[in-house]
């Protein structure tokens, strides 16, 4: 196998053990019912990490996306009560802000040379504070459109639901998955966590990929509040707070370099399961008390940080051999 | 002519960089750029490949005068290089970096099948066998060098410039790596090679250009020059007769002086093999050699900047700690390192924090200079070292290369060492200012300091030196006194009696 799939290797390696585990306990877990609430569950939070992924790739990082999420939700709600656009006309406009936003942040981040830290700190504030702008109660949403996709979902054999968020978050995968792995722009991303310097030596138009990068996540952050409005059917400005970091923590478990150029977005989308895989094992027990998920999780990224560590380190011992037995071999 | 470069001049603020310099290439031919730290082959370089803007001449490429203003328009132009270090992204694979910018695609997206074979076809002729699917990360820095030529082959075709590519490779890499670069000259590129090693440059060049001090001082068919002439180009004359007519006058019988330091068996793996050198009281002792021969290696071991692996250092007190810069300073040791603007000053702080930085560090936070003793102390030495500055608080960023190479001594002069190490003193300052830190070391050897001074310029390690040691292939292999110190020993020393060759040959494979 190609050494740089080791690290997706083992995330699902591990995906595939803790299942194993789960099965082993209660046997009911290995159904398409428990599936289907996996992939419902976690949709939000896949997709913002699908952005989140990309951001990572490039050695960037989004603090602003949890903050993104509540406004978004807020958005939805205060535009569904207080007019009467259908909310495929709000969908578009709240993408349209949060898109935008993004670029804002990622050109900052470019124009200024800016840590990106800083700047989407900055953005979180910002965003958190808007949401509170527009109300500070949580609103619910009352709208037929959102009965009905909320009710929309595939019966899959089992019986498990796949519904429509679930799928948009498989979607949402597999659309990153082409950008970051088999488009010019992918590239570009890889080169620039590889190094800015030498990515733009390369030829890679730095300001204009970092925007995108933003962009990007930007997008992918409202698509995740929309998703999140439809599972929760309200809107609240004190919602998904510390979503960023849960995001990065999938990234993470997924394989990607938290530096950098290196890592895969199925690979965070199996972290994202692996994450919800814990939370279902806990509900499943019951005597659990649920604050063992985030033991459990902060023992993984450990975990997988060593991975990294040490892979990095074997890759390099690895390539010096290689050289030897190809000198010995010219001699 | 395949590339012709006619009186290209760049000036940085302070220093003129390229004065008017020449510089012929033609098609199918090897032609080495050579000089010291300096010389100006880097801005030549960048000139080139569009990373400066010149300020005059011109350069035509096949006869068409182009200025390109970026790599990338210098590569579509034709001009590739390939750098000493950055080039490619180790985290993406061979495939990915052969193609970056020109991926083949369908509908849209990146063709991977079809990337691999453009990118196997991109090696082929290289003698390489390598899976491009893997991580360049997997392969040794003479592979991705290889790669890297290949890429700037493919991307542009006609001048290929290649920028001290073979410093971190070994002997039998080297060898590889030349027989690809020969591949490429019989194919009809123009090569630009860029190194220190001489040996390299005889072993593969076709011609040789060396630049002195931003000008062209000689252009000769390889195969007519010898090593000591060549050395002499590079070293030769820079000094103002003035200068050398005040300097010391090399009697047969050099002084007596007291002894101050003593280093016994001095030495660390990989970087100085160990050497005995004993330092007088108000000695200056001239450290002679090529870049990347020893000298700084030599000081930055004196100096604890590296540990010694073996050897002691001792005064008349008894052996002393020289483990880091720390001790060193502690030992009354100072240490002004070539790059004055990395390691030197501090830019932004004023000329009184920068003449006050190592004393204070020497003192510790708690027994603080105050502001006036601060002043006071800066005072001092922009009067008596002739500082050029309007006042103790401009910042060192806006003077000169020779006003920030005073402040630098004045830091350490401040200290009162008595062992003061300077590596390149005079690099990249104008001419009045270099004739004035000479007389400096003059006057300051004259109260007892003991001073090392490493320089490329001859002249002026003549003009001030008591001793000469001479290093080369990182050893130290003559100590020139009295009336042996002449350009002439000094050159036929470093151009070395091919019989010390033999257990470091490899190097000139």
């Amino acid at each position: 196998m190609n050494p740089r799939l080791y690290p997706l290797a083992a995330t699902i390696a591990i995906f595939a053990l803790a299942w194993a585990i789960c099965v082993m306990q209660f046997p009911t877990m290995l159904s398409t019912r428990v599936v289907g609430n996996l992939l419902t569950d976690n949709a939000y939070l896949g997709i913002v990490a699908v952005g989140m992924t990309i951001v990572i790739l490039s050695g960037g990082i989004d603090l602003s996306v949890g903050s993104v999420i509540a406004f978004s939700g807020v958005f939805i709600a205060v535009m569904l009560r207080d007019t009467n656009l259908h909310p495929l006309v709000v969908f578009v406009l709240l993408l349209a802000v949060t898109t935008a936003f993004g670029a804002a942040m990622g050109g900052l981040i470019h124009a200024l040379a800016m840590p990106p830290f800083i700047v989407t700190l900055a953005g979180m504030f910002l965003m958190r504070g808007l949401a509170y702008m527009l109300t500070i109660d949580s609103v619910p949403i009352n709208h037929p459109f959102y009965d009905l996709l909320d009710g929309a979902y595939w019966l899959m054999p089992g019986k498990g639901r796949l519904t429509l968020i679930g799928a948009a978050m498989l979607v949402a995968v597999a659309v990153g998955m082409v950008v970051a792995h088999r488009t010019r722009f992918g590239a570009s991303v890889f080169a620039l966590g590889g190094g800015e310097a030498t990515a733009r030596l390369m030829g890679v138009r730095v300001g204009r990929t970092t925007v995108a990068i933003y962009a990007f996540s930007g997008l992918m952050a409202g698509l995740s509040g929309i998703v999140f409005s439809i599972y929760t059917k309200s809107g609240y400005p004190l919602a998904t707070v510390g979503t960023e970091l849960t995001a990065i923590a999938a990234v993470v478990i997924g394989g990607t370099l938290l530096t950098g150029g290196a890592g895969f977005v199925f690979g965070t989308l199996i972290g994202v399961l692996t994450m919800g895989l814990i939370q279902t094992y806990i509900v499943f027990d019951g005597t659990l008390s649920s604050w063992w998920t985030k033991i459990i999780i902060g023992l993984l990224l450990l975990a997988f940080i060593l991975l990294q560590k040490s892979l990095l380190r074997l890759s390099a011992i690895g390539g010096g051999r290689a050289t030897r037995s190809r000198n010995e071999a010219a001699a | 002519m395949l590339l012709t470069i006619r009186s290209l001049t760049k000036t940085f603020p302070g220093t003129t960089a390229l004065d008017a310099v020449d510089f012929d290439l033609a098609a199918g031919e090897i032609h080495a750029l050579l000089g010291e730290n300096g010389a100006g082959k880097s801005t030549l370089i960048k000139c080139l490949t569009g990373a400066y803007s010149r300020d005059g001449g011109e350069i035509s490429l096949e006869g068409r005068p182009i200025s390109p203003r970026s790599t990338s328009k210098a590569q579509e132009l034709g001009i590739g290089t390939v750098y000493q270090e950055v080039n490619l992204l180790a985290n993406l694979t061979v495939a990915q970096n052969l193609t970056f910018g020109r991926e083949p695609t369908r509908f849209g997206m990146v063709d991977a099948r079809a990337q691999k074979r453009q990118a196997e076809a991109m090696l082929e002729g290289y003698g390489l066998d390598i899976d491009v699917s893997r991580n360049l990360a997997a392969y040794s820095v003479a592979v991705r060098q290889i790669i890297a030529i290949a890429r700037a082959v493919a991307l542009s075709g006609k001048v290929l410039i290649l920028d001290e590519p073979t410093a971190s490779l070994d002997a039998r890499e080297v060898e590889t790596l030349f027989d690809v670069v020969r591949g490429l000259r019989d194919r009809g590129l123009g090569i630009v090679f860029v190194s220190h090693f001489l040996d390299q440059v005889f072993a593969l060049t076709d011609r040789v250009t060396v630049l002195r001090n931003g000008r062209r001082v000689a252009s000769e068919r390889t195969a007519d020059l010898n090593r000591v002439r060549l050395i002499e180009h590079m070293l030769g004359h820079a000094l103002e007769d003035e200068v050398i007519a005040h300097g010391k006058t090399h009697d047969a019988a050099a002084a007596q002086r007291p002894e101050l330091l003593r280093f016994e068996n001095f030495g660390r793996r990989g970087h100085v093999e160990p050497f005995d050198l004993a330092v007088g009281r108000g000695e200056v002792l001239g450290l002679a050699g090529l870049l990347g021969s020893g000298r700084t290696e030599s000081a930055e071991l004196l100096f604890g900047v590296v540990e010694a692996h073996s050897g002691a250092a001792r005064d008349e007190n008894g052996t002393f700690d020289l483990s880091s810069p720390r001790a060193a300073v502690a030992a009354g040791f100072g240490y002004a390192p070539e790059e004055r603007k990395e390691d030197g000053i501090v830019a932004d702080l004023s000329v009184r924090e920068n003449i006050a930085l190592a004393l204070q560090a020497h003192r510790g936070w708690l027994r603080r200079l105050s502001g006036a003793e601060q002043a006071r102390l800066a005072n001092n030495y922009i009067a008596r070292l002739d500082i050029r500055t309007f006042g103790p608080e401009q910042p060192v960023g806006e003077l000169s290369g020779g006003n920030q190479q005073k402040v630098v001594l004045a830091r350490w002069l401040a200290m009162n060492p008595r062992f003061l190490i300077l590596d390149e003193p005079t690099r990249g300052i104008d001419v009045g200012a270099h004739a004035e830190i000479l007389r400096l070391i003059q006057k300051v050897t004259a109260e007892g300091m003991s001073i090392l001074i490493i320089s490329s310029e001859l002249d002026e390690l003549i003009a001030v030196s008591d001793r000469v040691i001479v290093v080369r292939d990182r050893r130290h292999v003559a100590e020139l006194t009295g009336r042996e110190i002449t350009s002439d020993t000094i050159v036929r020393a470093i151009a070395a009696p091919q019989a010390g060759r033999q257990n470091s040959g490899e190097e000139a494979a």
